[in-house]
């Protein structure tokens, strides 16, 4: 015999406005096994709290129904203050007679009975709930971080400063991700590389952290606190403990490479460093271009190595680690506008550059030192137009978010150019100009001021003629047809998630939106969390983010990693999935049902009808399993159970409902 | 023998006349049947969905359910741009639903399912057997004719409806140009608009759309300018002499560009005479280009047979000097063996 106690809530006026709460009480009292229903005008408050705590004990009750907010919102107020009580803090249950109630109705009347209704479901369900207990999991004491930009640098650096080992894995030959590649940083004007380079050098000098260049996360298991996952690095062909770094080889080398750095304006050689301030600050070979390797003819590189550290016989190295946390920074790419925008020549005008490239054309590093050369004939332009929102706002052609950075670095080329061309003419086609941040409106100003015409339109098309690039678009404030004849177009195009991102996501089982940006846990309350517990979020994978955005998310990942690293064990979630074997048919659909990779069939042997018979079952992963139930509904012989929320206890949910 | 049913449009015994000239020299020779789609109508053009969306439709879809019902079977040929754009948009419109079959059914009261394919003629001229018949009955091919192949909008969009993946830079006539030996040149106005009716209507903003065509084409090269629309020709062909006009008056070149259908040309390089395919009866005079260039022809073919000959020359000659030297070669390794032979014969005779 169960003793239940009912606790309803006015919530001011926000329940008790639209549902006559006392009579949903009253109707309570006659609930079998209720023994105890209280109201309150604010039962989350400290005097409401210390009113249920005193009912439980006056009352003897063990299993207790609140009747207030959502869930989402006190749920886990009450757990926490059942833990201080003799009841279990899982045998409770939150009828929602707000969120899905008093608020979504206006009639007094029907939203009472509705009231009443939640209530007995909610008694009809405690009534079967069994008392559930946390076990304790492990943390390894390590952060796994992958990709090695300035989000990820940020993230690894915060959690290596709190004095846990870090693990940075990055694809490329060298951190630095995009933020390198740029010339100056809005509004300040700072030079890129001159904050980031020492950024690199800090993780690659800081004793904390370990950085795995070239390389990429080969295969995950696991769970929160305990993740193993394995990382390929790929064969750089150089013993990097006899490497100094020198250069000899990449002077002499003789195949030239289209250099990616350089956005493909300029040649690298097939031994390589990706730029001069890499880190590590040692070459590896390509092997697709290197002529010893793909022809088997050359070895230019072997032979002058001074300390011979040339390894024409390197191949993939497999290291497997455990990591108690794993940070996504992996990053964006700009979009690949050729095959989406023929009208702008689809690539086949070497004029019309991408922002990346312009980055690169103006920085004093790059492949003109810094003079603003058009890549046609390598002349001075002096008309330039820049086009913003390619491929972003734009959902018939590529995609319709706003990529959110673009605004302020078009602004911030428009001001490069005119400074460094000043008899030139800057057009800016936009569709908004949009500048939220600090000190960012003054700065789009301060171009206006500069001299560059904004033109409100987009550009419909864009074609050669007589060495000059034509640009027809509208002015729509004036309504009138714009016609611009540019020596040089900028193209500002839409971000989108870095190669791959899809296959890693789902190694790792953290969810994607449609356009593949890594979706959080929760859009405000908790943003740099994924689904999955232990993986959190930095800069750009999550979605288009500036350089501030990006390293603050960093940050903020970095701290959730240093609260979950500073815990010796973690209370594991007891709502999760549990197979009753008896029933269990081995079938698997709950396998390929689950997100999260936590349920496996393993052979198990039984004692059934005094034979022993081994069979396959279900086995779920305690640390895995998120509660989400879809297993359980999957299961058609209904051996999935989520504790917490069985199939009896919602059964018999419904069953009270319909009883009128 | 292809077979096809033709909807012929009104332009094709008045202002496009030449096109249907040369699309029946060129069918005929390459053994594409095309069948007049008994008592067809006006397929309504813009004036029918200006009226009303239904009469859009259901005017167009009444020549395709005679097709139906009359030439089972048979895909719909519409050479002209035109007719072919509002005949696709109401097939595309019937194969949407049975609701909509039903509703065409209402209006033009006779059955249509929406069978068969609408076609323009470039997409007929896209299959391998057409081409290879083109090839076959090639006489002379139009060498040193750079040409610029001229879409217009109306064979290409609205995408979706024309299936069209390439609305910028599309290919077929590129393709076939190359096929009769024209040389394409690569250009940015191949689907621009040509202004259409709005030339008539408001000719003073519609007018410089035509004049940038020229301009454009003329800026990469083109000798003409090849089409596949009948109102393209027309807005170009017989507009090129008030542009230029126009232009003479402000001082700058006129252009010399003339206008062709592509059927025209290949029909041309069948052997036909150009008045045999109707270049006799262009607005812009047609003929001489095709002349200069046919003598542009002969003189390269000169120049390359010359180059080949004297290759060859070179080739024998330097052929004749190994063989010279490999003689010498073997009559002096001959030489010294028979003095070995002698100088053994004598220390055998000694």
């Amino acid at each position: 015999m169960s003793r239940i106690g009912v606790f309803i809530c006015y919530c001011g006026s926000n329940i008790a406005g639209t549902v006559d709460v006392e009579a949903v009480a009253e109707m309570a009292r006659t609930l079998p096994d209720v023994v105890h229903v209280e109201t309150n005008k604010y039962t989350c408050s400290d005097p409401g709290q210390e009113g249920v705590r005193n009912a439980i004990i006056s009352h003897e009750i063990d299993r207790v129904v609140v009747a207030a907010c959502s869930p989402r919102m006190h749920e886990p107020t009450w757990r926490k203050l059942l833990a201080d009580t003799p009841v279990n803090p899982y045998m409770l249950e939150v009828a929602n007679i707000r969120e899905q109630c008093s608020w979504v109705h206006k009639d007094r009347e029907v939203a009472t009975a509705k009231a009443m209704d939640l209530v007995k479901m909610a008694v009809a369900k405690v009534a079967r709930l069994q008392p559930l207990h946390s076990t304790e999991i492990p943390v390894h004491k390590k952060a796994l971080v992958i990709g090695g930009g300035i989000a990820g640098m940020q993230t690894a650096l915060d959690i290596a400063d709190a004095g846990f080992k870090v693990t940075i894995v990055e694809r490329e030959t060298s951190l630095g991700g995009k933020m390198v590649m740029l010339d100056k940083t809005f509004p300040t004007m700072d030079c890129s590389a001159c904050i980031c380079t020492p950024k690199m050098s800090e993780v690659g000098n800081h004793p904390n952290i370990t950085v795995k260049s070239y390389s990429e996360v080969e295969n995950v298991s696991g769970y929160i606190g305990n993740f193993e996952v394995t990382i390929r690095e790929k064969a750089k062909y150089i013993d990097y403990n006899l490497c100094t770094g020198c250069g000899a080889c990449e002077t002499k080398c003789p195949q030239k490479v289209v250099n990616d750095f350089e956005q493909g304006m300029s040649e690298r050689t097939a031994i390589y460093k990706m730029f001069p301030q890499a880190v590590p600050a040692k070459p590896v070979i390509d092997a697709a271009h290197c002529r010893k390797l793909a022809q088997g003819k050359c070895g230019v590189c072997a032979k002058v190595c001074p300390t011979g550290a040339i390894n024409y016989e390197d191949e993939d190295k497999l290291t497997t680690e455990t990591y108690g946390a794993v940070v996504f920074a992996t990053g964006y790419k700009l979009i690949d506008w050729k095959p989406l925008y023929p009208e702008y020549g689809g690539g086949a005008y070497p004029d019309v550059i991408t922002g990346l490239q312009f980055e690169r054309l103006v920085n004093a590093s790059g492949p003109t030192e810094g003079h603003i050369l058009r890549p046609s004939d390598n002349s001075e332009p002096k008309d330039v137009v820049i086009i913003k929102c390619v491929g972003s706002r734009d959902p018939n052609k590529g995609k319709a978010y706003c990529s959110r950075a673009c605004c302020m670095y078009s602004a911030k080329h428009a001001h490069q150019y005119l400074d460094k061309v000043p008899d030139g003419r800057c057009y800016v086609f936009y569709m908004d100009v949009r500048t939220p941040g600090k000190g960012y409106d003054e700065f789009y100003m301060n171009t206006l001021h500069d001299g560059a015409q904004y033109i409100r339109g987009r550009v419909s098309k864009i074609y050669q003629e007589g060495g000059k690039l034509i640009c027809k678009g509208e002015d729509t404030l004036t309504s009138q047809q714009v016609t611009v004849e540019a020596d040089m177009v900028v193209l500002e195009t839409a971000m989108v998630p870095a190669d791959g991102i899809d296959e890693l996501a789902a190694k790792f089982t953290v969810g994607r939106d449609a356009d593949s940006w890594l979706v959080e846990a929760h859009a405000k309350l908790r943003p740099v969390e994924t689904n999955t517990a232990g993986i959190y979020l930095a800069g750009t994978c999550q979605g288009p983010k500036d350089i501030p955005d990006s390293v603050c998310q960093a940050g903020a990942a970095a701290s959730k990693v240093i609260g979950l690293l500073n815990k010796d064990v973690l209370q594991s979630n007891p709502q999760i999935s549990h197979v009753n074997e008896a029933i269990c048919q081995g079938d698997g659909a709950c396998v390929g049902i689950c997100p999260y990779g936590a349920i496996q069939i393993v052979q198990k042997t039984f004692r059934e009808n005094s034979r022993k018979v081994t069979r396959p079952v279900a086995q779920v992963n305690p640390g895995l399993c998120q509660g989400c139930g879809a297993c359980t509904v999957t299961c058609r012989a209904g051996a999935m159970d989520l504790l917490g929320y069985t199939n009896e206890s919602i059964m018999r949910e419904v069953d009270a409902l319909c009883q009128w | 023998m292809m077979k096809y049913a033709y909807f012929p449009g009104c332009s094709a015994e008045t202002t496009g006349k030449s096109f249907t000239i040369s699309t029946s020299y060129v069918a005929d020779k390459i053994g594409v049947e095309l069948v007049e789609i008994p008592d067809w109508n006006c397929c309504g053009t813009s004036a029918a969905a200006l009226t009303s969306p239904e009469l859009a439709v259901a005017l167009p879809a009444r020549s395709l359910a005679i097709s139906e019902r009359e030439l089972p079977g048979l895909d719909v040929v519409a050479p002209c741009a035109g007719c072919y754009r509002s005949l696709k948009a109401s097939l595309a419109y019937a194969r949407e639903s049975q609701e909509n079959r039903d509703q065409i059914k209402r209006i033009i009261n006779a059955p249509y399912e929406a069978k068969a394919d609408v076609l323009t003629l470039l997409e007929v001229f896209e299959s391998d057997d057409v081409r290879e018949a083109i090839t076959a009955k090639v006489q002379r091919k139009l060498r040193c004719l750079k040409v610029a192949c001229y879409y217009g909008c109306a064979m290409v969009r609205p995408a979706d409806v024309c299936e069209c993946d390439n609305v910028e830079d599309p290919q077929q006539m590129d393709e076939l140009m190359r096929l009769i030996g024209a040389e394409p040149v690569s250009w940015a106005f191949k689907t621009e608009c040509c202004g259409a009716a709005q030339q008539m209507t408001v000719p003073v903003q519609a007018k410089p759309m035509i004049e940038r065509i020229f301009q454009n084409a003329a800026a990469n090269g083109a000798d003409c300018i090849v089409t596949s629309c009948p109102l393209c020709m027309l807005n170009l062909d017989m507009r090129e002499a008030e542009i230029n006009a126009a232009r003479v008056a402000r001082g700058e070149e006129p252009f010399d560009i003339p206008c062709y259908y592509f059927t025209e040309l290949i029909g041309l390089a069948m052997g036909a005479e150009p008045d045999e395919v109707g270049i006799g009866i262009h607005f812009h005079p047609a003929k001489t280009l095709l002349l200069q260039r046919e003598l542009d022809a002969l003189e390269l073919e000169y120049a390359e047979n010359e180059a080949r000959a004297a290759e060859e020359r070179k080739k024998a000659e330097m052929a004749a000097k190994i063989a010279a030297k490999k003689a010498e070669k073997a009559a002096k390794a001959a030489a010294a063996k028979s003095t070995d032979v002698a100088a053994e014969a004598e220390e055998v005779a000694r």
